[in-house]
């Protein structure tokens, strides 16, 4: 028994409650960051319904739709993979990890796709043709490259996490026992996907 | 007097119905979205994600199954939010 408790001895100290909910704090945090800009979003939008109109419609809808395709089954790929892990297949685990991946660079690219289209017409800021834009639409464009380009960087940085915890799978450090690294990260992946829910009807679909 | 905290296991398929209602939402919400419901509209637009945000929540991220202090806090901190909307769009429809 008391060799089997100083082999545990490590184990003991691993809190891994404490480490989830520190995770999630931080997620509060960017619940407060990405929810100040939606109330800016819908106070610019209640002041300049038309301008927003205008400005909605010249988003292409098919590629936000692939795009919230795309995430909502990253996600899916992402919980199966902890439940992968809570099974012991660690392999299966990294695999579903990497079809994540896979998902995040597709997402990335519709992204670049349909940046460079905006930027081709000159609809950026600062470009010729977004300063002649009427003030309202100018407005819809500020928070549309705003709030998509900050849930853009967040999709790098949860694939990036992703990959760091599928390397730790690989070396062993995550497993079965010590599963909340792939968790958190999971949690992050998660409210990225939440974020794009929000932000998918506001910019795309909303008449 | 070794406390193991209990692992509950999503099943594979659990969480692959739970990703084909998202898929569903979604096309609820694009459907949806060539109604004008004046004031509401990015209301109803909300209250949609919100739908698709409680089961991602619930399920992806395992709420279901965290212990009560967590689920409050979460529970606690999306109340808040919703509060701050309602107040504000209160706020439009008598502007």
């Amino acid at each position: 028994m008391s060799s089997e408790s100083v082999s545990q001895n490590h184990t003991a100290h691993f809190d891994a409650y404490g480490i989830k909910l520190g995770m999630w704090l931080f997620l509060f945090t960017e619940v407060l960051l990405f929810g100040g800009l939606f109330i800016v979003y819908a106070t610019y939008r209640f002041l300049n319904p038309e301008a927003f109109h205008e400005g909605s419609s010249q988003l292409n809808l098919v590629v936000g739709a692939i795009n919230t395709v795309f995430l909502l089954t990253s996600s899916l790929t992402v919980a199966l993979s902890i439940t992968a892990l809570q099974k012991g297949d660690s392999k299966k685990a990294i695999d579903l990890i990497m079809i994540t991946i896979v998902f995040a660079v597709a997402f990335m690219f519709n992204k670049y796709y349909e940046w460079t289209i905006k930027f081709e017409h000159g609809m950026f800021p600062g470009m010729d043709h977004y300063k002649e834009l009427p003030p309202g639409e100018a407005q819809f464009f500020n928070l549309y490259f705003l709030m998509t380009g900050l849930h853009a960087v967040h999709v790098i940085v949860g694939a990036i996490l992703l990959l760091i915890v599928a390397w730790f799978i690989k070396k062993g450090s995550v497993n079965q026992q010590r599963i909340v690294y792939l968790e958190n990260a999971g949690l992050y992946w998660h409210l990225v996907d939440v974020i794009w829910i929000y932000l998918f009807p506001l910019f795309y679909l909303i008449i | 007097m070794l406390e193991k905290n209990e692992v509950h296991i999503v099943d594979y398929k659990f969480n692959i119905l739970v990703w084909i209602d998202l898929l569903i939402f979604t096309m609820i919400t694009i459907e949806i979205a060539q109604f004008d419901f004046q004031a509401l509209t990015v209301m109803v637009a909300l209250v949609i994600a919100t739908l698709k945000t409680y089961l991602v929540g619930t399920y992806f991220m395992h709420l279901k199954f965290e212990n009560r202090f967590l689920q409050t806090i979460v529970v606690g901190v999306g109340l808040l939010f919703i509060a701050v909307l309602m107040v504000l769009f209160t706020d439009f429809l008598y502007y």
